[in-house]
């Protein structure tokens, strides 16, 4: 499946890369865990920068958002959302908005 | 003819500033990795053209840069579309896993916190990078919470030399900065002895290239700890050596400037002198193995120069006698700091030294000390500053 995500600036400039990005993720189950496994493939720099590189846990200072959702905290081998597996909406990973 | 070439790591990227030996007129290059923190840079002693960054960030966490060529390009060693022969893809330079393997590593204990109890150490960022003297590919990492750890492929991965948290490890505990292996001073003559220091947790020496550790800190007072016979828990700010004389440490201490003639076995105060016993970095000059530099600072609770005038003390006896150096600083109204990891000396006959502060100055005293001048003055918070001298 084809899936889009949104990065945020540091992390675009870190991989080189320009816009969304799109991703084809296996199935039959699409969550967070394999979707950030195939960006992790293909953009190895980003290894580490959205997940801690030993516990593999969410840096605690991002996001996960799609369709309206905090996903953040949700089990991270739960199915994503119909129109995110469907590339109808991307799967936007953000920083915390902190001021410095 | 001789140049120089400064690497000066900010709150907010990186910059190079490259003069020839005049040091009088500078280019400035930057802002690299514009945004994220910069804790330090360094260049290979062997191949001046492999420099190492440090690159993080609270949100995205560590990434290892390095340049083959001087800094003019950047990238991250591990971080390449490459893969290993099973089609694993590689990108291993932003891990800094603790080694608790039964063959090389230790148990990963807790530490101790700012409130006295036990924390999960865990790791944070790499705040310090010394590059070999003998081989490009070889760099060690002091990082947060505190190990070294080393490479020997050129920042590809990195593998931590355990044993030295066997040092009383839950005992280390953090400084206001974090608790970080700030200091690494390699000595040149013998690839096996590795001095390391910590805030706060003290002073280590290795004899034999990480194997063990030697804590050293006998003659280290604080009065912030209830037993002051105690041999951890010294909120150590930076240490400094001439190459030339291995033996003989400078350290300037949270409180107190000190030094030892025996590799650490003992250490005693030179502070007398200073207008306070309080500051961050230390150096020593590059031709004179007495002659050294401080940047007093009011107070650990009040970080800034005393009577709000900025001021280098140098010694040319190995401490004890002080004198002032004002020459071209600020000398009412001055209020940043200078951090642990922002002064330098560059190595030409007229021995340069150069600091950074927390208001994004850069200064140069292209003559030991005697007069200087701001290189920039307006860069975001400076964290770090070395220097290259190239010929």
């Amino acid at each position: 499946m084809t899936i889009r995500v949104e990065l945020p600036f540091h992390l675009r400039n870190l991989a080189q890369i320009r816009g969304e990005v799109t991703l084809d993720v296996p199935g039959p189950v699409v969550s967070l865990r394999t979707v950030l496994d195939a960006l992790e493939a293909h953009y190895p720099v980003l290894r580490g920068t959205i997940r801690d590189p030993v516990t593999g846990r969410r840096r605690p200072l991002l996001r996960f958002f799609a369709c309206r959702e905090d996903l953040s905290h949700k089990p991270p081998d739960d199915s994503l959302p119909a129109a995110v597996t469907s590339g109808a909406e991307p799967l936007l990973i953000v920083g915390a908005i902190a001021g410095g | 003819m001789s140049r120089v070439r400064v690497l000066v790591g900010t709150r907010k990227g990186a910059f190079l500033l490259e003069s020839d030996g005049q040091r009088q007129r500078w280019q400035v290059h930057g802002p690299f990795f514009g945004g994220w923190e910069i804790y330090h840079l360094k260049g290979s002693p062997v191949d001046p053209d492999r420099l190492y960054a440090s690159q993080s960030s609270n949100w995205f966490g560590q990434i290892m840069q390095r340049s083959d060529d001087g800094g003019r390009t950047w990238y991250t060693p591990g971080g390449a579309l490459e893969t290993t022969p099973d089609g694993v893809p590689m990108g291993q330079s932003n891990l800094f896993a603790y080694d608790t393997s039964p063959e090389t590593g230790r148990p990963l204990s807790t530490h101790q916190w700012y409130d006295g109890t036990q924390h999960p150490w865990e790791f944070k960022r790499v705040w310090h990078l010394e590059p070999s003297y003998t081989d490009p590919d070889t760099v060690y990492a002091g990082v947060e919470d505190a190990a070294l750890f080393r490479s020997t492929d050129g920042g590809t991965t990195w593998h931590e030399l355990a044993a030295l948290r066997e040092q009383q490890g839950e005992k280390w505990a953090p400084g206001a900065g974090g608790m970080g292996l700030h200091t690494i001073l390699l000595d040149p003559n013998n690839p096996r002895r590795i001095y390391v220091a910590i805030s706060a947790a003290g002073a280590f020496r290795t004899d034999d290239g990480g194997q063990s550790w030697k804590v050293i800190t006998n003659g280290l007072t604080s009065n912030y700890m209830p037993d002051p016979t105690v041999t951890i828990g010294f909120c150590v700010h930076r240490l400094a050596m001439h190459p030339q004389h291995p033996d003989r440490v400078f350290m300037q201490l949270h409180w107190n400037v000190m030094r030892t003639d025996n590799a650490g076995e003992l250490w005693t105060n030179i502070g007398a002198g200073l207008p306070s016993d309080f500051g961050f970095p230390i150096e020593v000059h590059a031709h004179e193995p007495e002659t050294i530099y401080v940047v007093p600072i009011q107070s650990d609770s009040e970080h800034y120069p005393p009577e709000g005038k900025l001021r280098v003390y140098r010694s040319r006896t190995g401490g004890g006698d002080w004198e002032p150096l004002t020459n071209g600083l600020p000398q009412e109204n001055c209020y940043v700091n200078v951090l642990r990891d922002a002064m330098c000396r560059d190595d030409l006959d007229d021995c340069g030294i150069y600091f950074g502060t927390t208001g994004g100055q850069v200064y140069v005293s292209p003559d030991s000390g005697n007069h200087w001048h701001p290189i920039v003055s307006n860069l975001p918070p400076v964290v770090s500053v070395e220097v290259q001298t190239l010929s």
